[in-house]
């Protein structure tokens, strides 16, 4: 066992891992953030994505002991203050979801681009979630909340 | 008022053990107000799952209205993310004549709501919308009586609105739904006849509202069976053969044993190691030294379909006419043709999943399920308890599409939870997920049909073998035509690994080989297809109206096939409702690789209650099914599985999204049909159509693989 310390959505957080055992073992079993999926526990459909450091990452293929002293934000960590991320609140007005579970990751790979890539095209789109896998067929949507999401963002950042 | 001693124990049978249940226990456990519990007993279905049945049982539905006029509607009904969490608020909303906003739903806890076969094959509007909405129109009926002894107002002279109802005469005169319940316990239980509202008097039905669930859903709170986390819960894992049928021969479970912490269980056929991390389990089973006996079985993906010909020996006819020696006579050109279709999987993005607790003598069971109820009863005889010791709960389902009917997961949970004394978690891997699947069935079909000199259809002979019958009967103007379902005989297990109902069961393969067959035919007789198949559907206005809607919309201009410009058309039925695609794709003639463009599908599927959510499940039906038509396929080697994630079987993704329209017919004075499925049953077909327009290569075996497009260019 080794204890890691690291920021989980701005909080300090230090928790016990086994040197094996991934971020998303981590997080849904042992910090009760289980907002955050298992999907296919391969790194292939991207139910389990997260930010570390600023990038969107699979967690079922991190070693829990990489994010040691890094910044990690999941989903429950998006909305501010009570009130919605532009891009869950663009996922919520286009219902750009169904059974919501491929959701999270969605949201947090999404919000992986958005932070290198404020305003993205379509197909700037298509590339970043290309890997993120929806089984309902709720993509057309999801590309419009995305590129709606970036746009409200930008002009929060320059007034 | 009809009070039926017969429906009162139907109704309660689920609800505790129907001996003990009285109408003050129902009360005590719904708790107080007025409280509407209708039921349905003989309701003819249209189509589908139920087809050939004259009722579907248990068919009811209970609401309840609160001292604080807040509703309760307690539904067997599950959320799978096709949104009657959304719809069946919509309808009793509408018919009581409250705001949506006053209506909480209690779905699928098995102790509260009323019995119901399961959430599948586009039943929850078609079928229950109905009783739910009878429950609500009964329920107002006895509000506005309460109502004039209240006022002293006859019933005619009342109206309501927004739960408050008002002399229409005097409108100091007015009184709530909240004030009528106060202080009662009323339980009315009703069936029969009770008059629903007329389209022109909807306020809330027919209008598109945006899902109710998706606010949960975006935050991470909403909970799905493996977010149920409960104190001293562990993670389970089974040991699992290499493959189907496969029997265990030794095992040491010794190495598995000395991880710390670890629990491991033997129990007959089941091999399982828990830990309070699943990762921990993961180690102690990759440390089980275990030797198996496999079944010896010669058979793949690709002879799968010379040994469906082969067993195939029983018959039965679903429909016929005329006379088919007579249609050859007739014919200038012979088709024969035949079609293939893999298995395919379900991989909803939740693998199979269950939380189970044996809590005071009752097993507790959170379940990614569609059957809750029948689920209920399958726990209870594996773990040996009674019924209604069992308890299902309600909870978030991934994604289901008829692959969660079935719930192994649920009885192993149950059956750990049991033998360990501990909460116990079972989270299928994806590799769990594929081996344990009720696939879709491989099925090899054959059409022979002919054309005269005219460019009519002479007759038609279709045979589905290993498939299913569902839709398998053509709805076009032929004189001579039979269309045949053959399989093995009864007890005759002929698929290698378990097969069940996959979205649209059977239709989808169906559909393709019939549309296929009628493309083939017009590019033969020189007419576009769209005019051919409308000079066949002379009889059928509905389908044609469906057809020429979707034309229009998509902007399709005559031209017989091949065209060159990648245009693909393919018409259906499910459930009752009448279904056309239209697509634009464009072939790498170099790779093979086939991107579609566009999409369109139109649909009359009678009554819509949420516009948005039926064209939500239609585009999601559109790219569900460009997935089957272009690359899924399950690989096999005898009773071994060769897809083990989604590195080996691949659905659609962002890339290959096309722009997509969604339309509907208006008919909401009809009643509604299915909904949940329609345009995936054309995806094969309109996908094979389109790319035999862009290049003349006529494929019949799906998916259509950049493989399969090559070696099909090569005959071009």
């Amino acid at each position: 066992m080794k204890t890691i310390q690291f920021e989980l959505n701005g909080e300090t957080t230090r928790v016990s891992v086994m040197p094996e055992e991934s971020l998303l073992g981590a997080i849904r079993e042992q910090l009760g953030l289980t907002g955050t999926k298992f999907g296919c526990g391969s790194g292939y459909c991207g139910s389990c994505t997260v930010i570390v450091d600023g990038e969107a990452v699979r967690s079922c293929v991190t070693p829990a002991t990489d994010v040691e002293g890094s910044a990690v934000l999941t989903i429950e960590g998006l909305a501010k203050n009570g009130s919605l991320h532009p891009l869950q609140d663009e996922f919520v007005k286009l219902d750009a979801l169904q059974c919501g579970y491929c959701t999270p990751g969605m949201i947090m790979n999404a919000y992986g681009l958005l932070l290198s890539n404020p305003e993205p095209s379509r197909e700037e789109v298509v590339i970043a979630m290309d890997e993120n896998l929806c089984r309902c067929g709720a993509h057309t949507r999801i590309i419009q909340a995305i590129q709606n999401a970036g746009k409200r963002m930008t002009k929060i950042a320059t007034p | 008022m009809k009070t039926d001693k017969q429906y009162n124990e139907r109704l309660f049978k689920s609800m505790g053990n129907p001996h003990e249940i009285d109408r003050r226990g129902f009360m005590k456990r719904i708790g107080g107000g007025l409280v509407v519990a209708f039921s349905i007993g003989e309701l003819p279905l249209r189509g589908g799952i139920f087809q050939g049945r004259d009722e579907a049982p248990g068919v009811n539905a209970y609401l309840r209205i609160g001292e604080d006029g807040r509703v309760k509607l307690y539904v067997g009904k599950v959320e799978l993310g096709q949104g009657p969490i959304t719809s069946l608020p919509m309808e009793l909303a509408d018919e009581l004549d409250v705001k949506l906003e006053m209506v909480d739903m209690i779905m699928a806890d098995t102790d509260l709501c009323p019995w119901n076969e399961g959430t599948y094959g586009s039943l929850s509007t078609r079928t229950f919308g109905e009783v739910l909405r009878k429950a609500a129109a009964r329920a107002r009926a006895l509000l506005l009586e309460m109502a004039a002894r209240e006022l002293n107002v006859a019933v005619e002279n009342l109206e309501v609105n927004e739960g408050v109802v008002t002399s229409t005469s005097d409108s100091s005169l007015s009184i709530t739904y909240a004030q009528l319940t106060r202080g009662k316990e009323i339980l009315e239980t009703s069936s029969g006849k009770v008059k629903m509202k007329k389209r022109s008097e909807f306020k809330i039905m027919g209008k598109p509202r945006l899902r109710v669930d998706s606010t949960e859903k975006v935050t991470g709170k909403a909970k799905y069976a493996g977010d149920i986390q409960l104190p001293g819960m562990l993670q389970a894992r089974i040991l699992r053969p290499p493959s189907l049928g496969a029997r265990l021969t030794s095992v040491d479970l010794s190495a598995a044993e000395a991880v710390e912490g670890v629990k491991v269980v033997k129990d007959g056929d089941l091999v399982a190691v828990l830990h309070p991390t699943r990762h921990m389990a993961e180690v102690a089973l990759g440390l089980i030294k275990a030797e198996w006996e496999e079944e010896e079985l010669d058979l793949d993906h690709d002879s799968i379909f010379d040994l469906a010909l082969k067993v195939s020996t029983e018959s039965r006819t679903l429909d016929s006419a005329g006379d088919l020696s007579q249609g050859e006579k007739e014919a200038d050109q012979i088709f024969d043709v035949t079609y293939k279709d893999p298995y395919i999987a379900h991989s909803p993005m939740e693998n199979h999943t269950a939380t189970a607790v044996l809590e005071d003598g009752r097993m507790k069971v959170w379940a990614s399920c569609q059957t809750p109820y029948p689920t209920k009863e399958n726990v209870a005889e594996e773990v040996g308890m009674e019924v209604n010791d069992v308890q299902l709960l309600p909870i978030f389902v991934g994604g289901g599409f008829g692959g969660k009917i079935y719930n192994p997961q649920a009885l192993e949970a149950a059956r750990l939870a049991k033998l360990t004394g501990k909460p116990v978690q079972l989270v299928y891997s994806r590799e769990e997920e594929f081996m344990y699947d009720r696939l879709r069935p491989a099925a090899l079909l054959k059409i022979k049909s002919g054309l005269d000199k005219e460019g009519r259809i002479t007759h038609w002979d279709f045979a589905v073998h290993l498939g299913g019958g569902r839709e398998a009967p053509h709805f076009y103007d032929i004189p001579n035509h039979r269309t045949r379902a053959l399989f093995p005989p009864r007890g005759t297990d002929s698929h290698p690994f378990f097969t069940g109902a996959w979205r649209a069961p059977s239709v989808n393969t169906n559909s393709f080989a019939r549309e296929s067959q009628i493309d083939i035919m017009a590019a033969a007789a020189g007419v576009d297809p769209l005019e051919f198949r409308l000079r066949h559907l002379e009889s059928n206005p509905r389908m044609s109206h469906v057809l020429k809607m979707g034309a229009e919309h998509f902007g399709w201009t005559p031209a017989k096939g091949p065209s060159g410009r990648g245009y693909g058309m393919a018409a259906g039925v499910d459930v009752g409702t009448d279904v056309v695609v239209f697509i634009e794709v464009e072939v790498d003639k170099t790779t093979g690789y086939v991107q579609v463009k566009r999409a369109l599908s139109c649909q009359d599927m009678g009554m819509v209650v949420n516009p948005q959510g039926a064209i939500i499940q239609a585009e999601g039906c559109m790219l569900m099914g460009l997935g089957y038509a272009l690359r899924e396929e399950i690989q096999f080697e005898g009773r071994k599985m060769l897809t083990r994630n989604f590195d080996t079987y691949s659905i659609t993704q962002f890339n290959m999204v096309p722009e997509l329209e969604a339309l509907l017919v208006d008919s909401q004075d009809e009643i509604p049909y299915g909904g949940g499925e329609p345009p995936v049953v054309v995806m094969g077909a309109v996908v094979a159509n389109a790319v035999f327009d862009a290049t003349g290569a006529r494929i019949t075996r799906l998916p259509l693989t950049p493989e399969r497009v090559l070696e099909a260019l090569k005959s071009v």
